[in-house]
């Protein structure tokens, strides 16, 4: 039986020749990602904001302007109405009054809410993030994702070598700059679960970059005299189809999620989708060149074979 | 890398088997399940609030009131320990930020220092509560001579930290009762940080009911009314007499009442509190019965008051105020209002639960309807099936016999995780079913990164059975450094995580474990079984 080789197994790309236009691309998508967050923003959720989220289904396709405008009466403030999913479904957020120190105007907002849709809609789900309580998540968010950069930096050193673990470490930020880049671009809800998104971005973009640099290390222990460039260039040819075959299963797996997995892990998964595609370009076009620029170890001979 | 023991052989069965045995509840229905007999593990999975609908409540305790009580206690015992012992003072005042934080007082004469000193220092009492570590037991309070005749009294950071715990323990107690009334299953309530606590509820058909049960103190106490002047006088600017104040009803209007600030009996006697009609109008109202000293107490009181009206008053608004007919003797009475019987029936649940130590507010609610969780795990399922079904025959097509080898690793690491999951009796979210999505993708990496490297090694012309071996333990570094990353990216997640997001890290991490169990230890030894059939094969089906 023949089998399908969606990279066969003498491959020989120049990839590390391509190295400058890589690097190029990369910064140039670092920085516009920066714009695009210094300039838009995060379209931050509840989590992080606070505030409240109430979704509701009703039986037939709502009417937006119309469900605007009698929510509008209730005047509860700074609200947002949009169809999520399905024509007959519809999130509604209501933001934080400023000054607010706990979760006392929420609650009576949703209390009308309920109230004034009660007659037509069924109440999905709510939820109600009060400013304390956002203001940590922020908090624990942000060191959540340094701690996990820090854990991979000291890991890779502590397996590697110190150029390794900056070469990875740099993608990896790489990584989660475009990730909030494309949100901050494209104005996506960032809430919670695509900061669990970013973190698992951050654990696959790892894998995939360990899994070139564990080949680039046996390499350079079996080639001793080999010009780095060639070096690194048989490295990511040799795990190519390794690294390809497994992008493909975990983005079937992830379509499949998107397409089906319904309305409430889409950004997620959206997210994820995203993070897989940087996170394989970045350990070919990120990492390995990296390792051209920083220069690494040459000489492996006291080093134990594994 | 490729011989197998048959005590090796056993041992990976056996443990398959074991997956199997915990994971096989998930497949029965509810009846056979509890059918069981008692050595086998029943327990299913246990699906999150978002997938099988309720609410999650994340309350802070106002623990800064109890301090302000305790600190209010305190100056009222300076006061008299001072009086007691004849020496003069000045200037008693709760002093700090929002007075808060201690006592201050001046002594007029400094010949009476020395008095005063010992006096105050008798006010302190060992922390309760505390751990007997040292020998030295700890004072609740801390008597410092700040200036010249002015002492200052402070309750020292154990104190306040015993407190707090007690303040937050008996809220949860009190929470408990409270939610154990609304006749739902298996409640989580559980204390968070310093003064938070969690209450999560599931399928509950009403969680604005729940909220209103856990917003309210509830604390019940009975005031004579003080007819020497209208309540209605004193809102508008007139002084209450001295052991009086204004408090008004919870009707709309309020009406202004002036009761004796000294309670006739406190609610912390009742011991029951129900629901009844009143005879004449079918109205509903709460009926309570008062323990025994409550009870006399009462008795006292309305025989000493007949004819004047007494106020009902909780949480510092008057329910009612009824005029005192005859002597009530029995030690139980009844409050009527403006009730529905829902109402009555809350009332009731309340005051037998008992008042709340301090006040709570809500800090974050998540509520999912049970619909929406429904739809959850049904779009859940699908996913998993369709990514499941794709991944399969992804590989099969890729690597032929070998991706078959890779598919019954991936089977049973997904029995693996199911059977870890219920044996932990850990909680399925809807994001932990993304994780096991995840994990089907991504725990075939480790067969990939074997047969890959296997294909390499016969690339380099490499006799199939050297290949195989080769491909196994070159690719063992790589897979266990490559899924190290990971489980600290999960290990981060947990730490980071609330509810949802803690499911997913835990199956992300399960997921890894076993697949690489699954991959390296289960693929092999079906690959060495293939080997021994086949003797030695030309070439592999990879």
């Amino acid at each position: 039986m023949r089998t399908l080789k969606l990279v066969p197994v003498e491959t020989s790309i120049g990839f590390i020749r391509y190295r400058f236009i890589a690097m190029l691309v990369s910064s140039i998508l670092v920085i516009a990602s920066m714009a695009a967050f210094l300039a838009n923003g995060l379209n931050f959720g509840i989590d992080f904001r606070g505030g409240t989220l109430i979704e509701a289904s009703a039986e037939s396709p709502v009417d937006l302007a119309g469900l605007r405008g009698r929510l509008g009466a209730l005047d509860l403030g700074d609200l947002q109405i949009q169809e999520f999913g399905k024509d007959t479904d519809v999130l509604i957020r209501i933001a934080e009054k400023t000054g607010a120190t706990d979760a006392s105007n929420d609650l009576s907002a949703v209390e009308r809410v309920r109230g004034e849709l009660a007659r037509d809609f069924e109440i999905r789900r709510v939820e109600i993030v009060g400013p304390q309580v956002s203001a940590e998540l922020i908090q624990t968010g942000v060191l959540a994702v340094l701690a996990a950069i820090a854990s991979m930096l000291i890991y890779i050193w502590f397996r590697f070598e110190w150029q390794f673990s900056v070469g990875a470490v740099l993608a990896l930020v790489h990584d989660v700059a475009l990730t909030i880049g494309l949100f901050a671009l494209l104005q996506l809800d960032f809430n919670l679960s695509i900061l669990a998104a970013v973190l698992t971005i951050v654990g696959y973009s790892m894998n995939d970059t360990v899994v070139v640099y564990d080949r680039v290390r046996e390499n350079l222990r079996k080639y001793k005299k080999m010009d780095l460039a060639e070096l690194l260039n048989i490295a990511i040819n040799e795990t190519l189809s390794r690294t390809v075959m497994t992008s493909v299963t975990t983005m079937l797996a992830l379509l499949a999620l998107y397409i089906l997995g319904g309305e409430v892990i889409r950004g997620f998964t959206f997210a994820m989708i995203w993070g897989v595609i940087i996170g394989t370009y970045s350990s070919i076009f990120v990492a390995s060149p990296l390792l051209m620029l920083l220069g690494v170890k040459r000489d492996w001979s006291g080093a134990q074979v594994e | 890398m490729l011989h197998f023991s048959n005590f090796k052989i056993t041992g990976i069965v056996l443990l398959l088997m074991l997956g199997l045995l915990f994971a096989l509840p998930n497949f029965m229905r509810e009846e056979t399940r509890l059918g069981m007999p008692g050595f086998l593990p029943s327990g299913a999975l246990n699906l999150g609030l978002d997938l099988q609908g309720g609410s999650h409540l994340l309350l802070s305790v106002d623990t800064d009131t109890v301090q302000r009580e305790r600190l209010e206690d305190l100056t009222s015992d300076i006061r008299l320990a001072l009086r007691g012992e004849r020496i003069g003072y000045s200037g008693l005042s709760r002093v700090g930020g929002d007075g808060n934080r201690g006592v201050s007082v001046t002594i007029s004469d400094a010949g009476d220092m020395e008095k005063a000193a010992a006096v105050l220092q008798g006010l302190a009492q060992p922390v309760s509560g505390s751990v007997l570590t040292s020998f030295e037991q700890r004072a609740d309070l801390a008597v410092e001579n700040t200036s010249g005749q002015t002492f200052a009294l402070r309750a020292t950071d154990d104190a306040i930290a015993a407190r707090n715990t007690r303040t937050v323990q008996q809220s949860i107690e009190i929470i408990r009762r409270r939610v154990d009334e609304l006749g739902t299953t298996e409640p989580t309530i559980q204390r968070q940080g310093e003064r938070r606590i969690l209450v999560q509820v599931p399928g509950l058909d009403n969680p604005e009911r729940l909220k209103a049960l856990l917003g309210q103190t509830a604390k019940l106490n009975f005031h004579l009314v003080d007819q020497t002047v209208s309540g209605y006088a004193v809102a508008e600017g007139k002084r209450p007499p001295a052991g009086s104040r204004l408090i008004y009803t919870d009707t709309e209007p309020a009406v202004p009442y002036v009761i004796r600030r000294r309670a006739m009996v406190s609610g912390e006697r009742l011991v029951d509190a129900s629901v009844g009609f009143d005879p004449q109008t079918n109205a509903p109202e709460v009926n309570f019965r008062f323990d025994t000293l409550g009870g006399r107490k009462f008795g006292e009181v309305t025989q000493a008051n007949v004819g004047r009206p007494f106020a009902i008053v909780l949480d510092d608004k008057v329910i009612s105020a009824p005029i005192i007919q005859t002597a009530i003797l029995g030690g139980s009475g009844r409050i009527t209002g403006n009730f529905s019987v829902e109402e009555a029936n809350d009332l009731a649940i309340l005051l037998r639960a008992g008042a709340l130590p301090a006040p709570m507010s809500i800090l974050e609610e998540r509520t999912v309807g049970p619909g929406l969780g429904a739809d959850s795990v049904a779009a859940g399922r699908i996913a998993l099936i369709v990514g499941f079904l794709a991944v399969i025959g992804f590989m099969v097509v890729s690597y032929s016999l070998f991706g078959v080898f890779a598919n019954v690793a991936l089977i049973a690491n997904l029995l693996l995780i199911m059977a870890v999951l219920s044996g932990l009796q850990a909680t399925l979210t809807l994001p932990g079913i993304a994780g096991i999505v995840l994990t089907v993708g991504m725990a075939v990496d480790a067969n990939v990164l074997i047969f890959e490297r296997i294909r390499e090694e016969l690339a380099a012309g490499k006799n199939p059975i050297i290949a195989i071996d080769l491909g196994y333990s070159r690719a063992l570094s790589t897979i266990f450094d490559a899924n190290v990353t990971t489980l600290l990216a999960a290990i981060i997640l947990f730490q980071l995580g609330s509810g949802p997001i803690r499911g997913f890290a835990v199956t992300l991490a399960i997921g890894i474990v076993t697949s690489v169990f699954t991959a390296f230890v289960l693929t092999r030894l079906l690959v060495s079984l293939w080997l021994r059939r086949k003797g030695k094969p030309e070439a592999l089906p990879i």
